[in-house]
């Protein structure tokens, strides 16, 4: 089972991947974007460490992660804070209050997430966006955490060839061609991340 | 309709500059009686370029009289920003996105709002700007 002490440790070990890496999310995101995915997230990220250093300590899993995406949605100010806060927002509802939840609770829940930030954006698989990462990190949950993290991983390094078809690249058409998507990388840290944790190495 | 309040319309764009400029521009368009309440919302808090979800919803509030607020949205965070501030019911009851294009769809709906029409006929009017052909 995992408790809010897990949630807490995961939240941190991406902020301190989204701060490690900053710099190279900004320049995967210069060449097709606007140049500020390091930045946004980062000061996303670090607002959320400073919400989380005030939440109450009784607060449960679920409230955590509502309290992550909102502060996401409210700080970001480029399109992956509502993304990014809709998915931490709405897999935090769907554990409610519980204080513990089990792997299998956490993956369905992360299932209604990425639902949730497909819908929010509509795009799918294939778009060039951080769903080629979630979408196939998480449907490897059910594998391990570990094969989550290099799921996502591998999903991001495979938005190279695509064609983007969402979001500022898809203005680009081909020229969106061989760069990899800023977003599928961010994605692929948190659940990188996620898998640092339950493996204890974060 | 609530006691004749007009419908309030907030401008969400990346820039504060647009936001403003196009705010001015409908205001003065409607100008000649009662103009309906309008508020920008362009860029970050800080001044740059993006969304921010604080400046919305204090938006949102500022023209807020009861009778809806209608939010015009420029590109990609804009747009999300204000579809996840509405899931999360964080703006006014009766708030509503409006999908219509920004400088066209805002001058409709301040026309349509300072006649005291109701939410959804501003919704529709600034809808329509869409069926405009320029060539």
């Amino acid at each position: 089972m995992r408790d809010a002490e897990f949630f807490r440790h995961w939240l941190e070990a991406a902020a301190a991947a989204v701060e490690r890496e900053a710099d190279r999310l900004t320049e995967l995101d210069s060449p097709i974007g606007d140049a500020d995915h390091g930045a946004n997230l980062l000061r996303g990220f670090t607002a959320v460490r400073t919400a989380l250093a005030g939440a109450d300590p009784a607060d449960a899993p679920g409230a955590l992660l509502q309290l992550a995406g909102r502060t996401l949605i409210s700080t970001v100010g480029g399109a992956s804070g509502p993304l990014y806060g809709t998915l931490l927002r709405r897999t935090g509802k769907e554990l409610g209050e519980a204080s513990e939840v089990s792997d299998e609770e956490l993956r369905a829940a992360l299932d209604a997430g990425v639902d949730a930030v497909a819908r929010l954006g509509g795009a799918a698989p294939g778009d060039k966006t951080m769903l080629d990462a979630l979408v196939p990190g998480v449907a490897a949950l059910g594998t391990s955490y570990r094969a989550a993290g290099d799921a996502a991983e591998g999903g991001a390094l495979a938005t190279v060839p695509i064609l983007a078809r969402k979001g500022r690249a898809s203005y680009l058409g081909e020229r969106s061609v061989g760069h990899q998507d800023p977003g599928a990388t961010s994605a692929a840290l948190l659940l990188g991340a996620l898998a640092d944790t339950a493996e204890g190495t974060a | 309709m609530s006691g004749g309040a007009l419908v309030g319309i907030v401008l969400v764009s990346h820039s504060a500059g647009v936001a403003g400029s196009v705010a001015e521009l409908a205001r003065g368009i409607a100008a000649g009686g009662a103009v309906a309440p309008v508020a920008p919302a362009g860029g970050t808090a800080d001044g740059g370029l993006g969304t921010s979800a604080e400046l919305i919803t204090a938006a949102a509030s500022a023209v807020d009289r009861g009778a809806g607020v209608a939010l015009l949205v420029d590109l990609g965070s804009s747009v999300l920003t204000v579809k996840a501030l509405l899931e999360d019911e964080e703006l006014p009851a009766g708030s509503r996105l409006v999908d219509a294009p920004f400088l066209e769809g805002a001058v409709a709906a301040v026309i349509t709002a300072s006649a005291g029409a109701p939410l959804e006929a501003v919704v529709a009017a600034a809808e329509e700007a869409y069926a405009y052909r320029k060539a």
